[in-house]
Parts: C-alpha cells; structure tokens; sequence
C-alpha cells in the first residue's frame, strides 16, 4: 500500500532533477603575464633578452600576433616603459625585402608584455630566410637588437602575394577565425599593398566577395556568408564565414576597388572551380 | 515547467486518497474503435496473418490503414491513414522510444519481435492520444499482461524457413507461471541472405541478421497489487538497405520498464497502472559494404528516453473514466564523419541532430458515456507540455548558420481533443468521430541538419520556428450484418493545418554530394488527406468464407501538389477455409495504378500490381504437447513489382515458400 504513496514522489524527484543546471565555478589563480603563450626565441643583445611570444610557439607564414617582453639583463627585470618598432626582413638571392606588420604597443591590461602583428607572405622550405630586426627606446635611450629567426611554411595557405590588374603587388591573410566552429565565424582579414621592398600599407575601402567551399564535397558551399569589407576602427576587413562542417574548405575571394573593378579573383562557377585568389582553412 | 510537473504531480497525489471508499460498481464492455492485431503466434488464425513468425512488420502490414514502407527487407516504416512515424505516436506499451536513426532506418516496430508481444493496438486520428500527441494516430505494441496462471512450467520451439532469401528463422520461449510469480523468458533469431524479386534477380544488399531477448516477471505483492519487469534486448547487425546509399552496421535496442499494477473491482479506482521506464537506442550506419561511393561516411546516431506513466481507470454509474499522467525526457544525438577521398584533408565532421533533449509532461483524459444499452457517447483530451533544448553548443552554433537568432530552448503547448459517437445493433453498427489534434515536429523536422533524404534526393534542413501541426479530422465507420454477409465502409478525413514538409530552398547548396539541392521544412497552408474503405465477407459455411477490401485514398496539399505516399486504389480478396486443425486461404492483393503521384516530392508512377498468396496451416496435438505448422507459397506466379511504399522503387519478393513450426511443451 505504501508504494502508492511513494511512486508518485518517485517520480517528482526524477523529473526534477533532470531540469537543474549545472553550475560551473571557474576560478583561476592569478598567473604570469605570459600564461598560455609560448616562447618562439629570444633575442639578445649586451644589455637585454628579447622574448618573443604566440600561442605555437613558432612562427609560421601567414598573420602572426607576436607577444613580447624585454628583460633587463642586470635586474632581470621587464621592461614597463619601452617604444619599440621592428623590421622583419626576407634575404632572397638578388634582393630582400619586408612584409606587412605593425610595431609592438603596450597589450591593454598588462604591464610587461608589448604586442606586434607580422604577416610573413612566404619563406623558404628549411624556415630560413628571415630576420627580424628590433629598435626599442626605454627612458630617452635607444637600443637595438637583431637576429634570423625561423618562419615555418603553413600547411594551408593562410596568405597569398600577388599582382593585381592594376599592376600592383598585394598581400591578403586571413588573421581570424584562430579556432573556426561549426558555425557562423567573424572572419578578419589582412589586405595590405605592396609600395615598395619595405612598405606594406593597409589598403581601405576595398571589398573582398567571399565563396568558401569544400572540394572534398563536390565544391560545396555554405549560405549566408558576407562579404568582406574594411572596418575603420582596426583597419581589417570583416565578414561571416559559415562553415557547416570540420573539414579542408577553400575560401575564394575577389579582390575589387572602390570602383569595383576586379584586382584579382573571379567567381567560382561550373566551369571554374576555384579563384585564382583563394585562403584555405582546415579544422 | 517545474511547476507544470508539480501541478501534475499534485493531482496524480490526490487520485491516490480516498480510494477504497466507493462502493463497487459493475465492470462495462466499453466498446473500441480501435483495431487491434494480436499477435497469435501459436493459434490457427484464419485472417491474413499466415505465419507463426512473421515479423511484426508483416502483421503490421495486414492491417487495412497501416502500410510499410520499404527501404529494404529489414525495418519497415509503417504508416497509418498515409501518415509517417513523425504524425504518429507509436509506443511500446504506452512507453515512449524513439529511433536513433536520421533517415528513419530504424523505425520502433523494428527493435521489438512477436515473441515480445501480445497484441498491437492502432487508433486512428485523436483516438490515438492516450500516450502522447499525434496527428495520424497511434500505434502501441503491447507486452504480454500478468500471468499468474499458476500452469508451471511450459516451453516452446519455433522453426522457420523461407526459401527466398534462405530466409532463417528459430525461437525459444520458457515460461513458469505461479500463484504469485510468474517469469518469462524468449529470444528469437532471424538471419536472411539477399532475397529475389519476382523473375530470380537477386535484390543486392537485401540482407539482415537480427536476435531479440526478451525476459519478463511478475511478482503478486498482495490481492491488489503487483509489480511486474521487463527487459527487452534487441540487436541486428548486417542489414542491408537495397533502397539507400548505406546499410546498417548495428541497430541496438535495450528497452526496460518496470510497472506497479493495482487492480481492484470493490474501489472507485479500478486500474492503477504506474511503469518507469528507460530506453537506449544505438544505431550505426555503414557503407564500407559498398564499393562504389562519392565519399566514405560514418552515421552513427543515439537515442536515449526515460518517462514514466500513470493511468488510472475509474468506473462510476455509466461512466468509464480513464486518466493517464505521462512524462519522458529524450536525448536524440546523430552525428556524421567523412572520410575524404584526398586522404591529406581532414575528416569531415558535423552533428545531423545536435543532441536535442525532449522534454514532455502531459495529461490525458477519456470519459466513455453509456447513452444506453447499444450507443455510447466518449470523448477525451489531452494537454501537455513540450520543451526542446539544443544540448550541444556545436550543433547551436551550426543551426545559427540558418537561423542566426537561434536560441538553445524551446516551449511548446500542445492539445488534442476528441469525440466520438457508437451505436451497437443486431444487423448494424456505427460510429462517427471528430477529432482536433496538434504535434510538434520531430527532431528531424525542427533540428535536422543536412539529412539526405534519398527518396526525392535533397537535403533537408530542420526549421526550430515551425509552428504545431494541426488537425481537424472526422471519421465514419458503418457495418450491416445479413445473415452470413456482412458490407462495411471506413472513411476518415483530415485537414492539417501547418502542414510539415520539406520545400526547396534554392539558395543552398547541397552537402551530399550529387543531391539535387535543399529543402527546409516549413509549414504549408493546409493539406487534405482522405481516405475510404469497403470491405465485405460472406460466410459460405462454418468453414468457407471469403472476405474483400477495396480502398482509395487522397491526398493534397495547399499548394495544389498531391502529397507524396500516398496509397492509389487498393483490393484484397480472400478466400479462407477454416477447421480447428486446418486452414487455408487463397488471397489476392494488389493497386491500382498510381496516378495520383507527386512528382514535386520525388515520387514518379508506380504501375498497378497483383499478387496471389496461399497459406496452409495443421495443429497436431501429441499427448499433452502441440505442434503447430504454417507453410505457403507467397508470389506464387512471380510477379515483378514494386508498390508506391517502396523506397525508390524497389523491387518486392519474388515467389517464396515458406513453412513455420511450432512445438509447444508443456
């Protein structure tokens, strides 16, 4: 007879206890500066070791955000107050030349730890070819250091250098997603002119139409992706990527002016499979 | 939705006081309209169910408003009054379960056997709400009751072979029946090769291997009250699927349920039936059969239900009160993996059901009203509450790509309600129904990601903003007795509202690759499905009768289209002599042409067809043991054909002999 009385609770408490959530506490220590980074190399000179940060821990071709410190060799203390502006440099046989980045600035929130961005558009097979040159000023004084520094070829191509119509030289890289879902991704990408051996400006107010694909799938492709178009504020170009599922996806671009003419790309259609101007993207 | 259980749960409470006070009344037949197949397995039965282990798809089959669809020769998908498993609410013994397959591969009527059952119990429309919403109906495969027969032990071999296919069958089953235990144990093993269609061409992966245990007790805590498990397993590996691009690797079922029983005639409650319940379904697809494919995949899909009900029957003057609180939570995860053919790209990987987690709590409500001695007047509601929760932030996330203000959870209020009237005479009977139902859609339909549907060759995006189905339905059902001829008609009709079906989006691309494009399911305006029957029989003598069916049925929607799968003109006549230790039955069945085909959803014409069947059947009894023998020729002139329900036109069995035997020890 009893059992009657307790079914009914037996059943309450089952079902109620299916609906509550979860609650994760998440505390975490508070850590160096670096936490999560790894070391790529240091640089060093008389007075200080220069050390430089990414998440791989190895510079690769493509966008890299370079975390830095500068370690004072006497108090082994970092350095809180320095500006600092760098030369990355590729030796080729006949010529060199450099590439487009952005010197290291304070990271907000930190009191140690500087940020720079570079895009290396190539490299050689072996990694070499690179230095990377550093000048930096702390209390009025100016310093200087240099060394070769090895940039790895990306397994996809996260970057393309070419010339455009306009006989111009270009350089496009894709700086995010770092980590593409399953989903609707803020795509952000580097578009950058080539002036001359040292200088890559940002190039503004262009637009890149976006077609990403999977060749694997019988070119298949996702809807409501936008195009690409340059946001002032941090003089990248932004768009959504949607990505239906992991896998190798190709996404073709075409590089127009602010007069719409084509720089380099065409659509992709039944008889043409793939841009002449396309980033890759593997997860 | 807390706060809706505990209500629920309150009211379940307070049924539970006061019981033993009412004075006893008298127990009514109340008539059903439902059909009901029992599943005789070890009786001569003299009406369309020729074998003592046919599967229960072909009982199923033998139904006059069920039919089957086939994507091979394993795990049938039955349809009721031209309805899907998403319109229906099918359950095994009230419980719900769900199939862990995207492309409806492993309907529930596939992980259960005959040697798991007593009888299967199909209502049409609204009448079929007493387990959950639906649109088209219900159909429960019900457990053997209680046996505490006290008839000790007794045993039982079933044999089985059909030559097309070498079609294998063999079952054992153990019973001990006490006072106050009883226990039942059974398993059964089917194993068939590629079968022929008519003509001797072998139907290529046609082939499937399956054994189902089941076990279970009963135990007689007093005069009132008892408590009865069961455990059902059920497994089928290597099953081929002629009609799709995969077949099946493993399609497992662990089906348990344990139920308290209270019966009384002295109380105002009469029948208190209470079961927990927990079902996990694993079910994995394969191609690695096939040698010709665009790309390798893996589909793996699971589905895991736990609920519980809780009915209760009342009878009070002429009335007939049936109560039943129901609650499940579901877990549906299907996932695919491919393998690209340039093996230096990744593996391709997506969620097709990301993890959606159905919560349901309802309840239902039957009153059957004796007007008098031949009419009775019911009618019966049910209300409930539905969430879906998106429970993988992958598959969110992947839906966003369609619908990009997605959010993980939705609520849904559903209701049906019915009437219906019967009238019981000497030479007539009658009865006329109306019904208005909802449904919300399935997890394909809300949540589905990329499934190919190879029947129209799209792939389908589920749609989370869909509203309710609904439906206004009406049903009439007349028979006149004239001595030893009896004519009948069946009708029913439904107008669905917010029709769920898949319409192509032109803007997407496929992700199968050689699909012709995608549909996403929305909602049309309406859609119209009708159908009619007219069956007779005429008893020539005590053992010589012959009955016949013809049926139409229609189907259309807004949009001016005919609805796909929908059944043309169809005929059945039979001729059946019947003693107590013989019988035999000559049946024709067979289309008519399908004009009415739905071009729009992929269908294209299926020619008209005619089949001729003959089953015999001997009981021999040996002292106190029987044997029990079902043989007959199937397709007997092997015909070549395939039906409107068969999955890109496959072909059916070509002719096939069969004989089944029963040993029954006592």
């Amino acid at each position: 007879m009893k059992l009657k009385y307790i079914l009914p609770i037996l059943f309450l408490a089952l079902f109620t206890v299916s609906c509550s959530d979860d609650e994760n506490d998440d505390f975490t220590p508070p850590t160096s500066e670096v936490e999560g980074l790894r070391l790529i190399q240091e640089l060093d000179n008389d007075t200080h070791t220069i050390e430089l940060y990414n998440k791989s821990g190895m510079f690769y071709t493509g966008y890299n955000a370079v975390s830095i410190r500068i370690k004072d060799k006497s108090t082994n203390n970092y350095i809180e107050n320095a500006t600092m502006s760098w030369v990355p440099m590729m030796q080729m046989p006949t010529m060199q030349h450099s590439c487009p980045n952005t010197n290291p600035v304070k990271a907000s929130g930190k009191n140690t730890v500087y940020t720079g961005t570079i895009v290396y558009q190539m490299t050689n097979t072996d990694g070499s070819g690179w230095s990377l040159m550093l000048d930096y000023i702390i209390d009025g004084v100016d310093y200087m250091v240099s060394d070769t520094i090895t940039v790895m070829q990306n397994d996809n191509q996260n970057v393309s250098s070419f010339m455009g119509t306009d006989s111009s030289r270009y350089v496009v890289a894709i700086i995010e997603p770092e980590n593409p879902i399953i989903g609707n991704n803020d795509l952000v990408v580097g578009v950058y002119k080539m002036e001359n051996m040292m200088s890559f400006p940002v190039v503004e107010n262009y637009i890149l139409t976006l077609d990403p694909r999977m060749p694997g799938m019988g070119n298949h492709t996702s809807p409501n992706n936008t195009n690409l178009t340059f946001n002032v504020a941090d003089n990248k170009y932004h768009a959504n990527l949607s990505l239906t599922m992991t896998g190798y996806w190709v996404l073709n671009l075409k590089l127009m002016n602010a007069d719409d003419e084509v720089i380099k790309g065409e659509d992709v259609t039944d008889g043409n499979e793939q841009s002449s101007l396309y980033l890759e993207l593997e997860f | 939705m807390k706060k809706l259980i505990i209500v629920l749960g309150v009211i379940y409470s307070t049924f539970s006081f006061g019981q033993d006070t009412l004075p006893s009344i008298e127990k009514k037949d109340t008539t059903q309209l439902d059909e009901v197949i029992l599943i005789t397995q070890r009786k001569l039965s003299n009406y369309r169910q020729e074998k003592t282990l046919s599967s229960i798809d072909d009982y199923l089959e033998k139904s006059n408003r069920i039919t089957m669809i086939k994507r091979g020769n394993y795990a049938w998908e039955p349809t009721l009054s031209n309805m899907t498993s998403e319109r229906l609410n099918v359950t095994i013994d009230g419980m719900q379960i769900f199939g862990a397959c995207t492309d409806k591969m492993d309907p529930i009527t596939s992980y259960v056997d005959v040697s798991n059952l007593k009888k299967v119990t199909i209502a049409s429309g609204q009448e079929g709400t007493e387990n959950g919403h639906c649109v088209g109906g219900a159909i429960d495969l019900q457990l053997p009751e209680s046996k505490y027969y006290d008839f000790g032990l007794k045993s039982s071999v079933d044999l089985g072979y059909e030559t097309n296919g070498n079609y294998r069958t063999a079952g054992l089953d153990v019973e001990y029946s006490g006072n106050t235990f009883y226990l039942n144990a059974d398993g059964i093993f089917r194993k068939s090769d590629n079968y022929d269609a008519g003509g001797n061409q072998e139907v290529l992966y046609s082939q499937f291997q399956k054994y189902n245990i089941s076990l279970q007790g009963g135990y007689k805590l007093s005069d009132k009250h008892q408590l009865d498990a069961n455990v059902i397993y059920d497994k089928a590996t290597d099953v081929g699927y002629p009609a799709l691009p995969m077949d099946v690797s493993l399609a497992e079922a662990l089906i348990t349920s344990v139920t308290h029983t209270f019966k009384s005639d002295s109380t105002f409650i009469k029948n208190w039936e209470s079961k927990l319940y927990f079902n996990t379904i694993t079910h994995i697809m394969d191609d690695s059969q096939r040698p010709d494919v665009p790309i390798r995949m893996d589909m793996p899909g699971w589905s895991d239900t736990y609920g519980f009900y809780s009915k209760v029957k009342i009878e009070e003057n002429k009335h007939n009160l049936l109560f039943n609180l129901n609650g499940f939570y579901n877990r549906s995860l299907a996932e695919m993996t491919m393998y690209p053919n340039d093996s230096n790209q990744p593996l391709m990987f997506m969620y097709t059901w990301p993890d959606i987690r159905t919560l349901y709590s309802g309840i239902y409500a039957k009153d059957t009203y004796a007007l008098s001695g031949t009419s009775t007047f019911s009618a019966s509601t049910r209300f409930g509450f539905q969430n879906n929760t998106i429970g993988e932030e992958v598959g969110l996330e992947s839906l966003q790509i369609f619908y990009p203000e997605l959010t993980d959870s939705k609520n849904r209020f559903l209701m049906g309600v019915s009437a219906d009237y019967q009238l019981k005479k000497d030479n007539y009977d009658f009865a006329f129904g109306l019904g208005y139902g909802e449904r919300a859609p399935s997890v394909s339909e809300g949540y589905g990601f990329f499934l190919f549907n190879s029947f129209d060759n799209f792939d389908y995006i589920g749609n989370p903003y869909l509203n309710n189905e609904k439906s206004i339905e009406t049903n009439i059902k007349f028979n006149y007795y004239l001595k030893n001829f009896k004519v009948g008609i069946e009708s029913s009709y439904f107008y669905i509202m917010d029709y769920i079906i898949g319409e192509i989006d032109p803007t997407l691309s496929p992700m199968t690759i050689g699909a012709t494009g995608v549909k996403i399911y929305t909602g049309i305006e309406h859609a119209s499905i009708f159908d009619v029957y007219l069956n007779t029989s005429y008893n020539f003598s005590k053992t010589l009768s012959f009955n016949g069916t013809i049926g139409y049925n229609y189907g259309q929607g807004s949009n001016d289209e005919p609805l796909p799968i929908i059944r043309p003109i169809s005929y059945l006549a039979e001729v059946a002599y019947t003693t107590s230790k013989f019988n035999a039955a000559l049946q024709l069945e067979g289309n008519g042409n399908q004009t009415r085909f739905s071009s729009f959803y992929g269908e294209d014409e299926t020619p008209a067809y005619g089949v001729l069947n003959l089953n015999l059947g001997n009981i021999v009894n040996l002292k106190s043991n029987k044997m029990v023998f079902k043989y007959g020729v199937e397709n007997i002139l092997d015909t070549f054909y395939s039906t409107y329900a068969d999955w890109n036109n496959i072909p059916r069995q070509g002719r096939n002999f069969y004989v089944n035997a029963s040993f029954v020890i006592r």
